[in-house]
């Protein structure tokens, strides 16, 4: 029999997220004949729409359905994974705000190994997985080995496997509900209450055609003034990473990243920005990037379509005399 | 409330180009200027706020080398009540497992209603504190963004997801929290601050003080670990604009203006 590769499936309103296909890629480099398993955990109409989708791209389709599992709670979530899944099991999770949330911990319920983040993987064989991941913000790379003999957790950074759109199984849905709640839904001392949605900004950056972003690099408060006189004179808009909002320099709705805005402009000025995954998760549509930092090693340089090696306080200052002089 | 925070020492990105030894072994580290990990300031800072307003203490631990002991001492300037160095050679080499394992026993050894750790460190790994609560068989949370104190042994925190959204939840204590930054303002600490703790005492604990399975920690007890370092191949990377920064600027100008930058 074929070894098994489970897929937990994140989704939301009827629809698998884009790391669904991604970890049948990433199955594959694990194991190109295993049977894979999409792990489906929600509720009604949606979350059978989820499974039927799923059922093209996985061998199997295991669904846990309840109108208490309606929103992922990890913490409940965790527990039913642990009642339905195999002894020694590997399974595939998005390393996202819930994969976060539900993997550490089950590794360590399931007794098995854990590998956060994985961005690539490069062998799989004997009980021994080689991954890749990344430490210091990107700016170095680790392989990393892992004793998958008596089960493994692999996180899989969101977007660095392709996805795999053949669709070429016809996967049978089982329905593990009755199996997950045998002896009730798992009681849990986190209790999941409501989302609060963003608060919407004075200006929505998703609709700017040209964003000027500004990262830690302008090192101070005050300098913000350099930034947003460039954007005026590009006819642009201004927009920051993380730390910018963290500092309460600039307002979250400025914030790009995956923790803040998707946003798809034509031009992408990334001004001080080091460029980690997550900021750019949320830089969609293929701009144009151009990316000013005097660390050559931040990864922004491996995205940006122009790089100049520079001390945003002194070369901005001069971007914007010479734009200001054309006009 | 009694808080425990669990920190860590780091070499801090944003004063350090980091770079990888020609061997792989190891990034150069000769003059890397370390710092406590940014995530774990918040933590810290939080800890102090709610210990200000409901009393109780806040103990700040790690685990590492000697070296370790001034982060605990740059926390404990912050305010916090006491420090803990779980430090062994026996440890070299652990996972995270065996870091959560190590926490556990510093957990088991006090009265903690809160633990906390910052939502991630330099390895980028976010595991730590999930791993721990689910070792102490406590509710966890992960990127908590704000803290609510309730009655009845209960909080309420608000966990970033994904869009700048927040969802809330209501956690029972004991529990473990992951923090993610932003939630606070961490405060400033001076030279005199520092000097202000210089000569608290800071115990340290080893294998034998905590007890712990040798099976679970050190480079045998873990089930994943490091094989190298390297730069990943750039791809096609940027296309760096070389010159004086006129030439540069004037180069930048004519591309902007092809690709609809310059309205």
């Amino acid at each position: 029999m074929a070894q098994q590769l489970f897929a937990y499936i994140a989704h939301r309103e009827g629809a698998a997220d884009d790391s669904a296909l991604e970890m049948v890629t990433a199955a594959r480099r694990i194991d190109a004949e295993a049977a894979t398993i999409a792990v489906v955990v929600g509720s009604g109409a949606q979350l059978d729409a989820v499974c039927n989708q799923m059922a093209a791209s996985y061998a199997e389709v295991w669904k846990i359905d309840d109108g208490a599992l309606a929103y992922p709670n990890a913490e409940i979530i965790r527990e039913l994974l642990v009642r339905i899944l195999p002894p020694q099991s590997m399974l595939l999770v998005a390393h996202d705000t819930f994969g976060m949330d539900l993997a550490p911990g089950l590794s360590v319920k399931l007794d098995a190994a854990f590998v956060p983040d994985v961005v690539e993987i490069e062998a799989a064989s004997d009980g021994k997985l080689t991954a890749v991941r990344q430490e210091y913000s990107g700016m170095a790379s680790t392989h990393v080995a892992c004793d998958m003999s008596g089960g493994i957790v692999i996180n899989m950074r969101p977007g660095a496997f392709a996805a795999d759109e053949s669709k070429g199984q016809s996967g049978q849905i089982v329905d593990k509900t009755s199996e997950a709640l045998a002896g009730g839904l798992p009681s849990v001392a986190r209790r999941f209450l409501e989302v609060v949605e963003a608060e919407v900004g004075d200006v929505d950056i998703t609709k700017s055609e040209v964003l000027v972003s500004v990262g830690r690099g302008i090192e101070d408060e005050d300098n913000l003034d350099i930034i947003h006189e460039l954007a005026e004179a590009m006819g642009g808009d201004v927009s920051c990473s993380r730390p910018i909002v963290d500092a309460k320099w600039l307002e979250k709705p400025r914030q790009v990243g995956t923790s803040g805005q998707t946003v798809k402009p034509k031009v992408y000025l990334a001004l001080g920005i080091s460029g980690s995954f997550q900021h750019l998760g949320g830089l969609k549509g293929n701009p144009f990037i151009v990316a000013v930092n005097k660390n050559t090693k931040a990864p922004i340089f491996q995205v940006a379509d122009v790089g100049v090696e520079a001390d945003i306080l002194d070369f901005v200052p001069e971007l914007t005399e010479k734009i200001s002089e054309l006009k | 409330m009694e808080i425990l925070v669990c920190v860590k020492r780091v070499p801090d990105t944003s004063e350090n180009e980091i770079e990888v030894k020609s061997d792989g072994s190891d990034i150069a580290r000769d003059d890397l200027v370390y710092s406590v990990n940014e995530w774990d300031n918040y933590a810290v800072e939080e800890a102090i706020q709610i210990r200000d307003r409901v009393g109780g203490s806040v103990t700040v631990v790690t685990v590492g080398d000697d070296e370790s002991e001034e982060v605990l001492r740059r926390e404990m300037a912050m305010g916090a009540d006491k420090g803990i160095l779980i430090s062994d050679d026996r440890f070299e080499g652990s996972d995270g497992r065996g870091i959560a394992a190590l926490l556990k026993s510093a957990v088991e050894g006090g009265n903690y209603d809160l633990i906390m750790t910052g939502a991630q460190a330099d390895d980028g790994a976010a595991q730590i504190g999930g791993m721990l609560a689910a070792m102490l068989g406590r509710p966890f949370a992960s990127l908590v963004n704000s803290i609510e104190l309730l009655d009845d042994g209960k909080i309420k925190v608000g966990r970033e997801i994904e869009g700048g959204n927040v969802e809330m939840n209501e956690i029972d204590l004991p529990c473990v929290l992951s923090i993610q930054t932003g939630i606070n303002e961490p405060r400033y600490v001076g030279i005199r601050g520092i000097r202000k703790v210089a000569s608290l005492e800071i115990p340290v604990q080893g294998a034998d003080d905590l007890g712990i399975s040798p099976d679970l920690v050190g480079a045998a007890g873990a089930r994943t670990q490091r094989l190298d370092y390297f730069v990943p191949e750039m791809g096609e990377g940027a296309e760096m604009l070389e010159g004086s920064t006129d030439e540069i600027v004037e180069k930048l100008i004519e591309l902007l203006k092809a690709k609809g930058g310059i309205k």
